[in-house]
């Protein structure tokens, strides 16, 4: 570890120097290392040993079951599709085949994500002559996870670079944000390139080799595209039950078909206290509240009457709470808004699911609403607080 | 249940500022505090809650081809032959204009605090295209009867001022935000409506 401090140390080029962006990049990865010595030069300096830095690492490292799920997710559908092995098989069968093509086709879009926004970052860090700011890390990691995975490289590498600077620069780096910075670009992609982002070709990646595809005309729509259909029974018949749902091996975006991947997450995020107990309560209390409603006015066998548990397991539900509705930045700051945040999230994220066809993908779309609702909630909260402290003041 | 639809439907799915960018300028200007934005988005509210239905009823009775047909006596189409609906903007405006004097008097006499703040842009109500942009779609909808119009006019209202609300709450949120120099004030707030433009896009299609 000395060593290692002394020749990161030793490399330090000069904040003055010709190329400003050297310095960026170098305290961008200097701090990353180790937690760095300077203080405030005045007013109040707090020091935690779980800095911004550290708290970003830690919501990665609890997104990595996700990710690895994913990858062995990705490898058994698409062996799943070209038919070398079938559903009743043990799952393990041929594992670290799956493994490996599904890490195959996962890390490229991961580097492309961390390349384009990183890069974007340390432009800007010089540019605006600040250090690099951290909260990069979670978005270039979630935005991988949130994408079907034949989604082309250049796509993720725009829709990164739109988010980055649009979503987050604009308003002044890490911190200042409104809305998610991993959702502005997966929204962007959804409505820009609609045809490589739903539908039911984009999900599972049926490629033999460079360019052919084996199986024309097959179908892998994902859970939530067949309920639409076919109600629940649809979703019995391709293998995405309640629990087959909850254990996570159906086709969908590459991060979100596990909730108990998903759930490991949210267990780290919890104990480490990192994201919002309320928020996540809030909107799985939403999302059953909304979901039975529709059970009751639902006819059998519709998309309504999947049954409310069910219908939180699809889809991106789970991976929207846990991982994205409890951006610290973009959701509600007071504990009594956070509530409301994340009810709003459940009620929207599954009434824009069932009730427009259109969009399956409501979850990513009520939490983008939540977002710019934020702050509106806050202020009420706030306004209500000062008025109630006025009124006690008042009558003492 | 139709009426419930008609004000979903226009206050999210047919929102005037997220889906059509209609009544931009007032918008955009006094979106600085909540506190403004609630009392425009309340009189453009009322305004459009008025004008709609009284420009259904013109509409119905006045403009329409064959809307005339009730002077005629027995037996007679002199009348049910006019069109005159080459007169539907003029009388629409008129009647806007009249009803926005009439929010400028009531917002005088009761709040002269929010008149202040609201300054000219009360009076510019009167050529907010959200309001004779209502009138227009109501024309073009051809609702049924009064009932419809009205609710269609406070639905388009409400999705107007959830709007601007918004926009004013995040508004004074980014204050505290490093923006670049360029793009503070109106810069950014084009960008925050493309943004929660984004997100409004889901209720597209009801």
């Amino acid at each position: 570890m000395k060593a290692l401090n002394d020749f990161v140390k030793k490399i330090k080029p000069s904040a003055e120097g010709k190329f400003p962006i050297m310095h960026a990049i170098w305290d961008g990865t200097y701090t990353f290392l180790f937690v760095p010595g300077h203080t405030n030069k005045n007013g109040v300096h707090v020091r935690d040993g779980v800095d911004l830095k550290r708290t970003m690492i830690m919501v990665v490292l609890a997104m990595i079951p996700a990710l690895l799920f994913g990858m062995f997710n990705v490898g058994h559908q698409h062996l799943l599709a070209i038919g070398e092995v079938t559903r009743n098989m043990p799952i393990m069968d041929m594992f670290m085949d799956k493994f490996l093509f599904g890490a195959l086709k996962v890390l490229p879009l991961i580097v492309v994500s961390y390349g384009v926004g990183l890069g974007i970052e340390f432009v800007f860090a010089a540019l605006n002559k600040h250090s690099i700011h951290e909260g990069f890390l979670v978005s270039g990691m979630l935005i991988p996870l949130i994408m079907p995975v034949d989604v082309p490289l250049w796509m993720v590498a725009v829709a990164t670079a739109f988010a980055v600077i649009i979503g987050k620069e604009v308003f002044g780096g890490t911190g200042m944000n409104i809305v998610n910075v991993a959702l502005t670009a997966r929204a962007f992609l959804f409505f820009a390139y609609p045809t490589k982002m739903s539908g039911d070709q984009v999900w599972i990646n049926t490629s033999l080799d460079e360019g052919q595809r084996v199986v024309d005309g097959f179908s892998g729509a994902t859970a939530l595209g067949n309920a639409v259909e076919g109600g629940k029974n649809a979703l019995d018949e391709m293998g995405a039950s309640t629990l087959e749902a909850f254990i996570g091996f159906i086709p969908g975006s590459i991060g979100e078909t596990s909730v108990i991947a998903i759930g490991i997450g949210a267990i780290i995020l919890l104990l480490t206290n990192i994201a919002s107990w309320r928020i996540m309560l809030s909107a799985v209390i939403g999302g059953l509240l909304m979901a039975s409603i529709f059970n009751l006015v639902g006819d059998d066998g519709s998309y309504m009457a999947v049954p409310a548990l069910h219908q939180l397991m699809l889809g991106g539900f789970a991976f929207g709470v846990v991982f994205m509705a409890t951006d610290p930045v973009t959701a509600s700051q007071t504990n009594q808004g956070k509530w409301v945040y994340g009810f709003m999230i459940g009620i929207l994220g599954i009434l824009i699911r069932v009730a427009n066809p259109a969009y399956p993908e409501g979850v990513m779309l009520a939490i983008l609403i939540a977002n710019v609702s934020a702050p509106l909630i806050d202020h009420v909260v706030v306004q209500n607080n000062i008025k109630k402290r006025l009124k006690r003041v008042k009558t003492a | 249940m139709e009426l419930v639809n008609i004000f979903v439907r226009s206050a999210f799915a047919d929102n005037m500022i997220f889906t059509f960018f209609f009544g931009m300028c007032s918008y955009l200007a006094v979106s600085k505090t909540v506190k403004t934005a609630v009392g425009l988005g309340a009189a453009v509210i009322f305004v459009l809650g008025i004008t709609v239905p009284l420009n259904f009823l013109l509409e119905t009775f006045i403009l329409r081809e064959g809307a005339l047909a009730w002077m005629d006596t027995e037996g007679e189409t002199t009348y049910a032959s006019y069109d005159l609906s080459f007169l539907s903007f003029i009388m629409f405006i008129a009647v806007i204009a009249s009803t926005v004097q009439l929010v400028e008097m009531l917002v005088e006499k009761f709040s002269p605090a929010l008149y202040g703040a609201l300054g000219i842009f009360l009076p510019l109500i009167a050529v907010n295209c959200a309001i004779l942009g209502g009138a227009l779609f109501m024309q073009q909808k051809q609702f049924n009867n009064v009932g419809e119009a009205t609710v269609y006019g406070l639905g388009s209202g409400f999705g107007w001022f959830i709007a601007i609300v918004l926009i004013a709450a995040i508004r004074e949120k980014i204050k505290y935000s490093h923006i670049p120099g360029p793009l503070k004030g109106v810069g950014m707030a084009f960008i925050l409506t493309g943004l929660m433009g984004l997100g409004f896009l889901g209720f597209l299609g009801f």
